[in-house]
């Protein structure tokens, strides 16, 4: 049953991919989240203007057409600044817009989207006399942001930060659509040349369960340690 | 210098668009006064000790604290605005305040609640900001709930807690807000009980409060706020048994 047909080793490096994929991706989206949601929240019209542009935009096209459009516009782009650089300041800029680049870029900008309004929930969810302690006893606006808000929104986040997770794992499988060699394209082709989807797909199916199920745990205990000193109802 | 002035407020008024909240109040206080600001909802005496430490800028006046005057400038919309945030963030470090709703930190231990600001905002090594906090919960009575959260004591206990957390600031005035009128009436005590023993100290409080018990007894300058300006103002004595105003007397008259 556990014979890969020599595709084992693949297989692996492919379940790495994987793996290496979500989190840049994740690291990418939390850091657009943050930056997203501070902007919805800042009261500067022109960073609310970007920031609902970006989140409206993103959430409103299908996760296949731009991981396209990234792929392949994003040569197309890189390849025109480089033609622009080389010939007006003869800078040599290039580089190959390689689909786990294209991967990460995208699967970063979408769930950036969706982690702005996590985010912006949370924040919007700190009660406004935990700030306001804070000010009267003179904090200063980091430090207010570091010690109060951060740790406080984080707690209201933490489930849908969650939920994107899971989510976001699951679609790094459209990367292979892409070309890239994941664990979900070496088992598409040993699937083929074998003809026993069965034998391939299932344990892809049970990596992705046990990365999810996993995750699903580690959440759970972060969440647990963010509650701490709330009442919790049971 | 010996004896200076802990705060001055000079002719305040605050304005919400276009309705005038506080028209022109004043107060000076010595060390060591209490002073209780009574008056009924809406008259504008939670908005007076919120100018005072910059929670609500002021829309015209001074306020002085130890001698040193807030510096206010306007914004490009013309509104008034602190000039300088690093100053109003030293004036409030020395003007804590007591909270009606309690605002402890809800995801940091009593302890760390209390010497969260003596260690970042006055620079006070760790070791001896834990010794100062300690200290301090004792004298509010709550020493052995000192590792436990907010969440899990009565409210009684979390305002002791904010009594503690102010104190620890060592502050040149003590600011509160209404601080028994969220508690359940059997913890009110407990929290009028602490105060009065601070007041004993000598310490330099302002005091919004419904508590005409607390008032009469504890105070040395009673200000009695109706419609944002002072209708009253005085000893004890003087504004609850010889008052001059029609309010006043309306205010103290038995309700049934």
């Amino acid at each position: 049953m556990f014979d890969l047909k020599g595709y084992g080793p693949e297989l692996l490096s492919g379940a790495v991919v994987t793996v290496e994929l979500a989190f840049l991706s994740l690291a990418l989206a939390l850091t657009l989240g943050l930056i997203g949601a501070s902007s919805k929240l800042s009261g500067n019209r022109v960073a609310q203007g970007i920031a609902t542009f970006y989140t409206t935009v993103i959430r409103g096209i299908p996760d296949l057409v731009m991981m396209l459009l990234f792929y392949y516009g994003g040569q197309v782009g890189v390849n025109a600044i480089s033609d622009y650089l080389w010939e007006t300041y003869e800078i040599d800029f290039f580089f190959q817009f390689d689909p786990f680049i294209s991967g990460v870029v995208t699967m970063g900008l979408i769930f950036g989207a969706y982690m702005t309004e996590t985010f912006r929930g949370a924040f919007l969810a700190v009660e406004t006399g935990q700030i306001e302690a804070a000010r009267a006893y003179g904090f200063t606006r980091w430090h207010t942001f570091r010690r109060i808000m951060f740790p406080q929104m984080l707690r209201h986040a933490l489930p849908g930060i969650g939920n994107n997770w899971q989510v976001l794992l699951k679609t790094t499988a459209l990367v292979s659509i892409i070309g890239l060699t994941d664990m979900v394209r070496v088992a598409e082709e040993a699937a083929k040349a074998e003809r026993m989807p069965f034998h391939f797909f299932v344990p892809v199916a049970a990596v992705y369960l046990a990365l999810t199920a996993g995750s699903e745990l580690f959440i759970k205990w972060l969440d647990k340690r963010a509650n701490v000193g709330v009442v919790q109802g049971s | 210098m010996a004896d200076q002035a802990p705060l001055i407020c000079r002719d305040i008024h605050k304005t919400y668009d276009k309705l005038e909240v506080l028209k022109g109040v004043s107060l000076e206080t010595r060390k060591g006064d209490v002073v209780s600001l009574i008056g009924s909802s809406g008259s504008g005496k939670s908005t007076f000790l919120r100018c005072i430490n910059l929670l609500e800028t002021p829309t015209s006046g001074d306020i002085i604290v130890h001698g040193d005057p807030i510096r206010f400038t306007e914004n490009r919309k013309g509104e008034r605005v602190p000039a300088d945030n690093r100053q109003v963030e030293q004036i409030r470090a020395k003007l804590s305040m007591v909270f009606q709703g309690f605002n402890l930190w809800s995801h940091m231990t009593v302890l760390e609640n209390i010497i969260e600001a003596p260690i970042h905002v006055l620079g006070v090594p760790r070791k001896e900001a834990i010794e100062r906090a300690e200290a301090y919960l004792q004298k509010v009575g709550i020493y052995e709930r000192k590792d436990y959260y907010p969440a899990q004591m009565s409210g009684g206990q979390q305002q002791r807690a904010a009594i503690a957390r102010a104190l620890a600031m060592e502050p040149e005035v003590m600011l509160f807000d209404e601080p028994t009128s969220a508690l359940d009436p059997e913890l009110v005590g407990e929290v009028l009980k602490v105060m009065q023993s601070l007041a004993e100290e000598g310490r330099t409080m302002i005091v919004v409060t419904h508590e005409m018990a607390f008032a009469r007894d504890v105070s040395t300058q009673v200000l009695f706020l109706h419609q944002g300006v002072i209708e009253e103002q005085g000893t004890p004595q003087k504004v609850f048994d010889n008052p001059d105003s029609e309010r006043m007397k309306q205010f103290l008259a038995p309700k049934f």
